[in-house]
Parts: C-alpha cells; structure tokens; sequence
C-alpha cells in the first residue's frame, strides 16, 4: 500500500463526523413528531438503501416525512400511512417485510437452513458412532500394554 | 467419490445464488404500480403555466411519462435517446419536470431540444410520490384506459427503447 492510499484513508476517516450530520427535526407537534419517528424508523429511505426514512437526508426522505407529517395531521393510522407508501413503492419500504408468498424464503430460509443444518449434524454423529467398535483384547495384547505401562515404552 | 460430491453440490449451490445476486440491481425496486391505472394529477404546464396538464387528456392514447430535472445527470444521459424517440413518431412522451426551477428547466430544454409536446410541473415532488418515482429519470408506459403497464428505472437507452418500449406500445396500440 503506497502513501497516498494510507493518506485518502486518513482523510476519510477524519473527515467522516463533517458530513454526517443530523436528520432535521421532523415535526413541531411533539406528539405528531414522536409518531412520525416511530414510523419512519421502521420504513426504508429508496434513495440511500440502507438508511431509515428517519436518518436519511435524501431530498425524497424529506418530502416522504413531510407526506407522512401530513398524513398524521389529517389523523390517519398508522396501518393507512404505510399502505399508502406501499401501495407506491412496494413492500421495499418496510424494514419488516410482510408474510406472504413472495417472502416465503426470506422468512422460512434461516429456520430451513438451521434444520438441514442440525440434520447433517445428527447423521454425521450418528454415523461417526456406529464406525467405533469394541474389539476385544488378547491375554497376550493385555500383557504387552502391561509392560508397556510399566517399563516406558521400552523395546523389549 | 461421495465425500466430494457434497460439498461440491453445496458450493455449486452457494455459487448459483451469489451469481443470480451479483445479477440483481439493488437499485431497481419492481413497482407495485404495473398493471394500476396511473395516478390522477393536475399540474401546471411549463411553458404555459396557466394551463393544467392531466392523465386524463391523454385516454385513448398510449403514451409515455417521463420524470426528468435539470439537475439531473441521468436525464442528461437519456435525453438523445428521448429526442430520437420523439422524432421517430412511435409515441408521445410526455415530460414531468420533477422538483426542478421553472427557467432552469426551460433553458436545459432550449438548450440541448424538447422532446416533449407538453410537460407538467411538480415542483414539490408529490406527483412523483404518488408515481414512486425515488430518483429522476423514471418512465412509465401508459395504455389507452390510463394503466401503466411498463416503469423504466434511470436512463432509457436504445437497446430498451427498441426491444421493450416500442413493441410495448405496438401492442397497446393493437388493443
């Protein structure tokens, strides 16, 4: 690693706290401000993928807290608020995504894997099990391990 | 023989689904709006802002929306293939001038050509909400009763006009 990649690296990281600032505050009511941020933390901002609505300084995150400030203004639940962005930008705005046939695998994958998994376990050991036999021991073997013990190993 | 072929079918699996990830663009998120009838809106025109521009002067025509801004790198990208498009007479694309100023907006046109017979202005976005459109340039097909049947996501390219767009409209233009 040459010094200008060290260098860009250093730069990076110290000048990570400049950029990430604060989301504004979302709304003046501070009922209205705790639901909305009850609910923005559980939808996807679309534009910065892996960010909540809540921590997201996109232009679209704004406009969507300031749909969704709306929307609790006008006393919608909060079942009504995300069906409205759902029925806008599909289940990719829930962080929770729904039950249904097209999440099957994301919801059954981890528990099919974890059965498959403990499964192969359970066959290997039991096989492993059935490979240890008992073999009998000779007067003559007896003897041996005897002298073996007692002597150290030494050749006779 | 049979202690590799395990592990070897487990790889073969856990490579298939990587590649079919590496494939899939995060960033295109499938609309839940194909097959709905297109929002309703009624905007102000950008060049006559007394006008309205609405869905609902364009039924019984197949026609294409498109969200652009001047601001927007991507729509500067797709913007030949949206005049060749235009001047090829398939179909009508309708511009919708996403959260963008007034005169930037008209000179961007003046500027490198308009390939819109009318274009709409949603300058607080809603319009663009109410579509799901999450980052400029987005296009929809819409048929003849007001349903979208296609969303582009980011720039049309030739490629997508020729094998998706225009026999998509061939098509709705047939029924």
């Amino acid at each position: 690693m040459n010094i200008q990649w060290i260098a860009l690296i250093v730069v990076l990281f110290l000048s990570g706290p400049v950029w990430a600032g604060e989301a504004r505050p979302l709304a003046d009511d501070p009922a209205s401000e705790a639901r909305l941020k009850h609910l923005a933390v559980e939808l996807r901002c679309l534009v910065c993928q892996n960010q909540t609505l809540a921590d997201s300084n996109a232009p679209l995150a704004e406009d969507l807290r300031r749909e969704v400030r709306e929307m609790i203004a006008k006393n919608m639940s909060d079942q009504e608020i995300i069906e409205f962005l759902t029925a806008r930008y599909g289940d990719f705005v829930l962080y929770r995504p729904p039950l249904k046939a097209t999440t099957t695998l994301l919801w059954v994958g981890p528990f099919l894997l974890v059965i498959v998994g403990a499964t192969a376990l359970i066959i290997t050991l039991r096989r492993r099990a059935g490979k240890v036999v008992d073999v009998p021991v000779t007067e003559d073997e007896h003897r041996r391990v005897e002298q073996l013990l007692t002597e150290g190993g030494k050749r006779p | 023989m049979n202690r590799f072929l395990l592990p070897l079918s487990i790889f073969i699996v856990v490579v298939v689904f990587l590649g079919i990830g590496l494939k899939l663009n995060p960033r295109e998120i499938p609309s839940p709006l194909v097959g709905k009838a297109a929002p309703d809106f009624s905007q102000p025109q950008l060049f006559e802002p007394a006008k309205v521009f609405s869905p609902a002067d364009m039924k019984g025509k197949v026609w294409l929306l498109n969200f652009w801004a001047s601001w927007c790198s991507g729509c500067k990208t797709e913007h030949p293939v949206l005049m060749d498009l235009a001047k090829s007479g398939e179909v009508p694309i309708y511009g919708m001038d996403y959260k963008d100023q007034r005169d930037e907006a008209m000179t961007w046109l003046s500027r490198w050509g308009n390939p819109y017979p009318v274009v709409g202005v949603d300058d607080a976005g809603r319009v663009g909400i109410n579509y799901g459109v999450y980052g400029v340039p987005e296009t929809y097909v819409i048929d003849k009763q007001g349903v979208i049947q296609y969303k582009q996501i980011g720039p049309l390219d030739p490629e997508t006009v020729e094998k998706k767009i225009i026999p998509l409209v061939k098509q709705l233009e047939a029924q």
